[in-house]
């Protein structure tokens, strides 16, 4: 029963990192760059969820939808303010910049509203069922079928309409797609987008589930979604979303051993096997170096 | 100015001129004014950043200190407070203290409330011999020094944060009556690690059996798969020593699993910002310890309660409590020395035993470290609500 109730707990949190790791995915196989601004664009997503909630007092989905959008515009213009300017600028200029911009986000917030942490209403009763001696709250029901939703969505975005072919072609090869008529720079907009907006649901979802949420949240799961980002093959869509879930239920089986000290070294740890031993991913093909 | 330099002077050199005199004269008298007065010095936070614990106590002071002097005094001397603002700040405190022991001469000095402006007034209370109690400074260092050495001058009025572990498990062995115990302590903060080494001991020395040993570091959101852990161990009882940050958090979580058990903590719970956190029906059921509560029904804390509440219109804090507990400790002990000498109260102070005071029956151990009742409060539907009160 334990054990079954680990595993719930596990891909529950593993559904929250796989959704933010989705937009650090779709951005690199895109233009190449580990967003780092992204962690905050969950962090922000969170704190639109919450306003609306507890000032414009939506119900949970309206919420949900308007963090959605909030970050996607908010995703657009961090990519066209800090990073379209060095589209042919090294990696490591653009890099540098993402931090900075990870940064600014972050005081920005704690200069606006203050750092003191936030607690998230109540907004699903704390009603639990209990299956096979598990106890399934609403909460983790909800997270589950709403990422759920959303990866399907996203890949019907990404194979079956034609702004996710221009996605497609624009991380195959830039300058083919330009030849072949495609806006580049529209493309990589919509990325940033689709990234942002689910980080967004992502926030809110992890405020409803964690309650308490503060400017620096996006940090420690902004890291983390990179690690399965990498795990699963970076730029490479389902990897996301199984690195994400193998990383949570991963965390989580650590801590169910008794090891809860441990759990944040072993997701770093990790990070550095895959890049020693199988740098590309779980999904990543192995491609030579071109000479 | 001029003038005013050479009057400090003059008082300066007649202040040292006292001294010596006393000294000639032998122990008598020396650090007080003989006479029908007792001065006792105020050390307290009276502004910055600490200014609401300084000022609740010295409310406090001030209304025990009326009571005594309308009775008559301590054998037929009026107290008279000398009072310093130490502006929360440690440099303050040390100065502070310095004025009060060589310019005032005071028999002792109560405060301040913080464990840091206490330290720094630990050396200067015994190098002058005078005894000093700080009614609220909880850490351990006030009255034995790093090196393990008591402070013989330095006494506090309020138990010492590890004794908080020791009245959880006496509460869970001996009021709710369980065997099985499992601890889940902020391993980030000696405050925790040292109340739940302190449970574990004593819970054990009781007969209970802990089941399961967890920690968390402060700043974790996810508790639920440790939480799952302890739950496979069935603990009837969970004390969770640890700031209401997370605290808020695990309550919730542990009551999403289905842990209904017991759960405990310390004075390291109490914000309102828990209930936001937790939510008010998650509490339920969750048990704190602190060192007072105006509910108290006790005789002596009602007429406390009713006593504070007819001076200044609202019902009494645990500050409050203490800062009137203070008076009569020092008074107690000023009686059974039956002089003003600082040694002597001291020693008196040191024999303290069962004093009844507000707070709980008082008495000190060789470390200077109380020995004394302690408050439970339970939550119910988001507010605490006295529960009942632990005697050593």
């Amino acid at each position: 029963m334990e054990w079954i109730q680990q595993l719930i707990n596990g891909i529950s949190l593993g559904s929250i990192y796989a959704l933010i790791a989705l937009g650090y995915t779709m951005v690199y196989g895109i233009i190449k760059l580990i967003n780092f601004a992204h962690g905050d664009v969950f962090m922000v997503g969170s704190f639109i969820g919450f306003y609306s909630i507890t000032v414009f007092g939506l119900s949970f989905f309206p919420a949900l939808i308007l963090s959605m959008v909030a970050c996607a515009l908010f995703g657009v213009i961090i990519e066209r303010i800090a990073y379209k300017r060095l589209r042919n600028a090294t990696r490591i200029a653009a890099l540098i910049t993402a931090i900075g911009v990870s940064l600014l986000i972050e005081y920005g917030v704690i200069y606006i509203r203050g750092a003191q942490p936030e607690a998230y209403p109540d907004i699903f009763s704390n009603k639990t069922f209990s299956i096979l001696g598990a106890q399934i709250s609403m909460q983790s029901i909800l997270i589950l079928s709403v990422s759920v939703v959303l990866m399907i969505l996203l890949q019907f975005i990404v194979h079956k309409t034609k702004t996710g072919k221009a996605m497609r072609a624009v991380s195959h090869d830039v300058d083919a797609a330009k030849l072949m008529g495609i806006n580049v720079d529209n493309t990589i907009s919509a990325t940033f987008a689709i990234g942002s907006a689910l980080a967004g649901a992502a926030g809110v979802i992890f405020g409803v589930y964690y309650t308490k949420i503060d400017p620096l949240m996006g940090v420690i799961p902004g890291l983390k979604a990179f690690v399965a980002a990498v795990l699963g093959g970076i730029g490479i869509i389902p990897g996301a979303m199984v690195g994400g879930l193998v990383l949570g239920v991963v965390e989580t089986i650590v801590s169910a051993l008794g090891f809860s000290l441990w759990r944040d070294a072993v997701a770093f740890i990790i990070l550095i096997l895959i890049l020693i031993f199988r740098p590309s991913g779980i999904f990543g093909k192995n491609t030579r170096e071109k000479v | 100015m001029k003038k005013s330099k050479f009057a400090t002077l003059f008082l300066a050199s007649s202040l040292l001129a006292g001294v010596l005199a006393g000294c000639g004269a032998g122990e008598e008298g020396t650090s007080s004014d003989g006479g029908d007065q007792i001065k006792i010095g105020v050390n307290l936070e009276l502004s910055g950043p600490v200014a609401s614990y300084g000022s609740s106590q010295n409310d406090g002071f001030n209304l025990a200190v009326e009571e005594i002097n309308a009775a008559g005094g301590i054998d037929g001397k009026q107290i008279q407070l000398v009072t310093v603002d130490n502006k929360s700040d440690a440099a303050e405190s040390t100065n502070a203290a310095i004025k009060l022991t060589s310019q005032d001469k005071v028999a002792a000095i109560i405060g301040p409330a913080t464990s840091g402006n206490s330290v720094a007034q630990v050396q200067i209370a015994n190098d002058s011999k005078t005894p000093m109690i700080t009614p609220s400074g909880t850490s351990p260092n006030v009255t034995v020094s790093d090196n393990g050495s008591v402070n013989e001058f330095a006494f506090r009025t309020s138990f010492i944060d590890p004794f908080q572990g020791t009245v959880a498990a006496n509460f869970a062995t001996k009021e709710l009556k369980l065997k099985t115990a499992a601890v889940y302590a902020d391993n980030a903060s000696d405050y925790a690690k040292g109340l739940a080494a302190s449970f574990i001991e004593d819970f054990e020395a009781a007969g209970g059996t802990i089941v399961a040993e967890e920690s968390y570091v402060a700043k974790d959101t996810d508790f639920r798969s440790t939480l799952t852990r302890i739950k496979g161990a069935n603990p009837e009882f969970i004390f969770i020593p640890g700031y209401y940050e997370e605290v808020g958090l695990i309550v919730k979580q542990a009551r999403e699993l289905g842990i209904d058990v017991p759960l405990m903590g310390a004075d390291g719970w109490d914000s309102p910002t828990i209930v936001d956190l937790a939510g008010a029906e998650a509490l339920n059921n969750t048990f704190i310890i602190n060192h007072y509560s105006a509910e108290d029904p006790d005789g002596k804390a009602k007429e406390f309660a009713d006593k504070y509440n007819e001076k200044y219109g609202k019902a009494p804090n645990s500050f409050n409590a203490l800062g009137y507990d203070t008076v009569y400790l020092l008074k107690d002990a000023i009686e059974r020395a039956g002089s003003t000498d600082g040694t002597k109260i001291k020693d008196a102070l040191k024999a303290t035993d069962n004093l009844e005071l507000v707070t709980g029956l008082y008495s000190v151990d060789e470390n200077h470290h109380p020995v004394k009742s302690a408050t439970i409060l339970e939550f119910v539907d988001g507010k605490q609500v006295f529960n009942t009160k632990v005697n050593p």
